[in-house]
């Protein structure tokens, strides 16, 4: 709670510089149509008015300010545009519409959460791969790290056509990718946390002659457990925005990016603008629920989050 | 900087062993123990030409300025550390065979409870490694939270413990498993006078019942006097023995046993050991 008026405080400060700028943003679109419509503008040709910002001739037009909040086919669409937008997609719309957002919701949250899974599993494997074994230590950290520098916009086509060609489709090539950026996180915090149990804490384990996997189950793992916290929060976010670039360059028809795309293709920016706030909410409404599980896991092992 | 203590020529004291025989209550025997860190800044004699005997029973307690390797000793007990050079057998065995064969409960100069284990569950670390039944475990951590007066605190978390209880809990789980020795690095150190003094009284007495080898390092002469029947002083750089004191108390102790002649006259012979390892004397 203590982060509530922060959090407000910042969130009102973006809106305002947001609803500031749609005026310039949109000024030359209002214009131009307000003139069709019969209203007075001045400079009162288009060309004219290229000669100005968009700052400059919201002054010599300030009666056309309020139309540059309620353009159809807005530049910079205003937040009550988008807000509408959302409010019929996600509340109005039945479910099975096409213009649904929950359904292209799920469409893309499906593929996020079984890459997510995916990585996950495989970051933890990989984790206890690197701490238990020099070898992987010193073979896998290198790949893994190398694999995040191949920009995922480059790699996502490739993957998809690749499993495309191989009779793969669907949800499953989405996932590739979404797991493919939520793994490196998982590896990077397990490795930390199985490492971070100290010398007297790993002393004491060998004063009662335990085992290697006794170690790992009753230390190591233990002690990773807010590192992983803090890790599945960065990938469950990534997972989502890998699922949403593998929906981009490949004529997805549905799906969060799939909204994006055609917004942008068919000059519906609202729509674009829409999509992405509803993704944005979603991955909040994610990392929320893992960090929900954090607070209550972690109280029940008396510790607090890392 | 330190000039060569007179002390360092007198060597430990070796009580005649009446059991030269293969029948030897020895628990632990040092000889010509040595160790040396390699660090980045160059070696680190910590232990140097180190002789002990210890017999079965004994109460040992080490004393000594701080970094004269007081800890380093008790490690290689333990099998933590391995010797440059030199003898070490406890019980007969390698320290390192020792350890696994669980001869010893340690109990480490801070608490080091796992965050994530209630006390109890603390406790029952080692015995689930050791494979305890279920009933077994129970009695026993009941037992030992008896023993440190910590009963009801078996479900609380270490943080909703106080330093010195949190240090009580690992005394409580270093005594779980029924080692026949204990080897405690300055268990006590964090304590007021009064609950150390009370605690003092408890390990004496829980010493006599249960004729356990006690190895326990501290800074506080009167707390060495008071628990040993043998008092190893320590001086540092290199950390060596400088004088080993059979103490001649009775093994029943009152506390006020520390206002007697012969008590006085124990620590002050401690007194001049610390002070000729700190070249000084
Ligand atoms: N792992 C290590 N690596 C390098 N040097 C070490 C290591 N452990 C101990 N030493 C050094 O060995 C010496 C003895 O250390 P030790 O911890 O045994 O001292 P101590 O008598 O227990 O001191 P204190 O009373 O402060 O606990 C010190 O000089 C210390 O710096
Ligand atoms: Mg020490």
């Amino acid at each position: 709670m203590k982060s509530f008026f922060p959090v407000v405080t910042v969130v009102a400060a973006v809106l305002l510089i947001w609803i500031i700028a749609v005026v310039p943003m949109n000024m030359h679109l209002t214009a131009d149509q307000a003139q069709r419509d019969g209203l007075a503008v001045s400079p009162d040709t288009p060309i004219a008015r290229q000669d100005f910002s968009g700052l400059g001739l919201a002054v010599h037009n300030s009666h056309l300010i309020p139309l540059t909040y309620v353009n159809v086919r807005p530049r910079l669409p205003s937040p009550h545009q988008i807000a509408i937008e959302l409010y019929d997609t996600v509340i109005d719309k039945k479910i099975t519409s096409k213009r649904s957002l929950v359904y292209h919701g799920w469409v893309t949250l499906a593929p996020t959460l079984l890459g997510f899974a995916i990585g996950t599993l495989l970051g933890i494997m990989l984790a206890v791969g690197i701490v238990f074994s020099r070898v992987m230590d010193r073979s896998v950290m290198p790949w893994a790290i190398v694999s995040q520098t191949i920009p995922i916009l480059a790699l996502a086509p490739m993957i998809i056509v690749v499993m495309g060609a191989a009779g793969i489709q669907g949800i499953l090539p989405k996932a590739v990718i979404a797991a493919y950026l939520s793994f490196f996180p998982v590896v990077v915090g397990m490795v930390k946390g199985l490492r971070s149990p100290e010398g007297m804490q790993l002393d004491l384990l060998r004063t009662y002659h335990s085992s290697n996997s006794q170690g790992f189950w009753k230390l190591r793992l233990p002690a990773s457990t807010p590192y992983l916290f803090a890790s599945l929060k960065i990938g469950i976010s990534a997972s989502l925005i890998g699922t949403i670039v593998a929906e981009l360059p490949t004529g997805a028809k549905a799906g969060f990016g799939a909204r994006m795309l055609v917004g942008d293709q068919y000059g519906q920016p609202i729509l674009s603008w829409a999509a992405l706030f509803a993704a944005a909410i979603t991955a909040a409404a994610l990392v929320g629920i893992i960090g929900m599980i954090e607070r209550g896991t972690l109280r029940q092992m008396g510790m607090k989050p890392a | 900087m330190y000039e060569r203590p007179k002390l360092q020529s007198l060597t430990p004291s070796t009580t005649p062993t009446q059991d030269a025989d293969g029948l030897s209550p020895l628990v632990i025997r040092a000889s010509n123990l040595d160790l040396t860190f390699q660090t980045n800044d160059g070696p680190v004699h910590a232990l140097k030409d180190v002789n002990l005997e210890v017999n079965k029973g004994d109460f040992v307690s080490f004393i000594g300025p701080s970094g004269c390797g007081k800890t380093t000793f008790l490690r290689c007990i333990a099998g933590l550390e391995t010797p440059t050079s030199g003898a070490l057998s406890v019980n007969g065995m390698t320290p390192d065979d020792a350890r696994r064969a669980r001869a010893y409960g340690y109990v480490f100069q801070a608490a080091g409870l796992y965050p994530w284990r209630t006390i109890g569950g603390n406790i029952r670390l080692p015995l689930e490694i050791m494979g305890f039944s279920k009933a077994e475990m129970g009695e026993r951590i009941k037992r030992v939270l008896n023993l440190v007066d910590l009963e009801g605190f078996e479900k609380k978390f270490p943080w909703q413990l106080s330093g010195g209880m949190q240090q009580r809990a690992s005394i409580a789980r270093a005594l779980a498993f029924d080692a026949d020795i204990l080897l405690m690095d300055e268990p006590f150190g964090a304590l007021d006078e009064i609950v150390r003094d009370h605690l003092n009284e408890q390990l004496l007495q829980l010493w006599a019942r249960t004729e356990k080898t006690i190895a326990f390092v501290t800074h506080s002469i009167p707390e060495a006097v008071y628990l040993s029947t043998k008092i190893v002083v320590m001086s540092p750089r290199p950390g060596r023995i400088s004088d080993v004191i059979e103490s001649s108390l009775p093994r029943d102790r009152p506390l006020s046993i520390r206002d007697s002649a012969e008590f006085i006259a124990i620590a002050n012979r401690v007194r001049d050991g610390l002070h000729a390892g700190h070249g000084q004397g």
